[in-house]
């Protein structure tokens, strides 16, 4: 494996588009459940262990070669809230059109082919991760680490936190992503000797609520 | 898969409803094992309905309970319980388990309304649904899970939902919460301080021609639809009288 594809792919001036999104932060500012660096670092440790620990999951079977269709299946199971399955979409097919740039491989290719509207971000981030050489571990690293850096920048723009105290609130989280990655590699390994049902499905419920408020808003600056 | 104690109760309930030639709903099959006890009551129409009844003091850690219904093609059945089930912790700290299966044919319609669950401190139960539906059944399924009775701490409760609708998954969510969850589960992203959180499943065949649009029900309930013939409402609330309230005015958004 190549460290530094890892840095490349992990990177958040990756152009994939995910700076567009909040990850849920920015219903949880407005609803007054983030209102600075404490609870903010409260909301990205519940994210990472629910959303972030089933995406993680779901990109590191992907990195594991876990047929991709099952797996958009399961993230769609995983995902009740349609304006979540929306986001995901978009932003897999935005980083697919990056990807395929950055590592062209037949596997990102097929992808495109069969998902033409974008297939769930996670299953994209794992097949691009393998297609850079990259493990089930890594591909679960990257997906923990922006399932909570995004919504921390976002908090920076929606609530002018502080940038030196969000990005405190990353490093303070570093072992908890280090472990949600660790378990999502086993899974990930699990799913592919058992079956992708075997994947884990933690799931939080303000999330869910807030996405489907958030995208019926008139007026919003990030995309979910 | 799941831990239990030789302590611990062992019961299986079994419901198997099917139509008979008049069309009428029968239960060939009706079993239950202390302490769970099945009871047929009243139902309108050609429906069946049954109670459960006995799973209010428990289970209790180390317990192990099985609640199985069938629904065979053109029946029709409710199900719901005598009152709420309350996870008590056991004298050996040992975690109890609580499995749902539920299976719906094609043509054929099961209600699944039991009462909350109430998770009280010191208690650890896993709860596990999975419901089977053929393509062209129809499920709505409630499941309340309360927090601690009044001003108490919740013990700790993980509860899997799964879905499947020919074969296909459509819904499987895990919430785990309490003492000894993974951390932020009581935070701004998961619960926030909420004591009462609900989901009622509506699976029916008219939603694959007609999916229901998504609806903000309260600033904390919400109705989505899901990626098959399928709507989920998700509730939370400060309590469980505020949240049947919650379901139940959602029921009258679906069909």
């Amino acid at each position: 494996m190549s460290r530094a594809a890892l840095l490349v792919l992990a990177d958040g001036r990756f152009p994939a588009g995910g700076h567009a999104h909040s990850g849920g932060a920015e219903a949880a500012v407005k609803a007054g459940r983030i209102t600075g660096a404490r609870s903010l670092e409260e909301f990205c440790r519940g994210r990472l262990h629910t959303t972030g620990a089933v995406s993680a999951a779901l990109a590191g079977a992907a990195a594991l070669g876990v047929d991709p269709v099952a797996l958009d299946e399961a993230a769609d199971a995983r995902t009740p809230s349609v304006a979540l399955r929306t986001a995901a979409r978009k932003l897999g097919r935005q980083l697919l059109r990056a990807a395929r740039v950055a590592w062209p491989s037949p596997e990102l290719d097929a992808l495109a082919a069969r998902f033409p509207k974008g297939a769930h971000q996670p299953v994209v981030l794992g097949t691009a991760a393998r297609a850079a050489g990259l493990g089930a571990e890594d591909a679960a690293h990257c997906a923990a680490y922006e399932n909570v850096s995004g919504p921390a920048t976002a908090v920076v723009r929606l609530l002018s936190l502080d940038p030196f105290e969000a990005t405190a609130v990353l490093a303070r989280l570093a072992p908890d992503m280090d472990k949600v990655a660790r378990k999502a590699a086993e899974a990930a390994r699990r799913a592919r000797d058992e079956g992708p049902e075997t994947l884990p499905a933690a799931s939080a419920p303000l999330l869910e609520v807030g996405a489907e408020g958030h995208a019926g808003w008139d007026v919003r600056l990030f995309a979910s | 898969m799941n831990p239990a104690s030789p302590a611990g109760v062992r019961a299986r309930a079994r419901i198997g409803a099917r139509s008979d030639r008049y069309g009428r709903t029968v239960l060939p099959v009706l079993e239950g094992e202390a302490p769970l006890a099945l009871r047929r009551t009243r139902a309108t129409g050609r429906a069946a309905q049954v109670t459960l009844v006995g799973a209010m003091s428990g289970p209790l850690g180390g317990d192990r309970l099985t609640v199985e219904a069938d629904v065979g093609a053109g029946a029709s059945l409710g199900v719901g319980s005598a009152a709420a089930t309350i996870a008590l912790p056991g004298q050996d700290g040992a975690p109890a388990a609580y499995d749902v299966r539920l299976t719906v044919a094609a043509g054929a319609e099961l209600r699944w309304l039991p009462e909350q669950l109430i998770s009280v401190q010191g208690s650890e139960l896993r709860v596990t649904t999975v419901a089977d539906v053929e393509a062209g059944g129809r499920l709505v399924l409630r499941e309340e899970q309360v927090l601690g009775r009044a001003d108490e701490d919740p013990g700790l409760l993980r509860s899997r939902l799964t879905v499947r609708v020919g074969g296909r998954p459509l819904l499987d969510q895990e919430l785990t919460c309490g003492p000894g969850a993974p951390g932020g589960w009581d935070g701004p992203a998961v619960l926030g301080g909420h004591r009462a959180l609900g989901q009622l499943i509506l699976i029916d065949p008219g939603f694959t021609e007609k999916p229901p649009t998504p609806t903000m029900l309260t600033p904390h309930a919400s109705l989505t639809p899901l990626p098959g013939p399928g709507a989920l409402i998700t509730a939370l609330s400060p309590n469980a009288l505020h949240l049947r309230h919650t379901l139940d005015e959602a029921l009258h958004h679906l069909p």
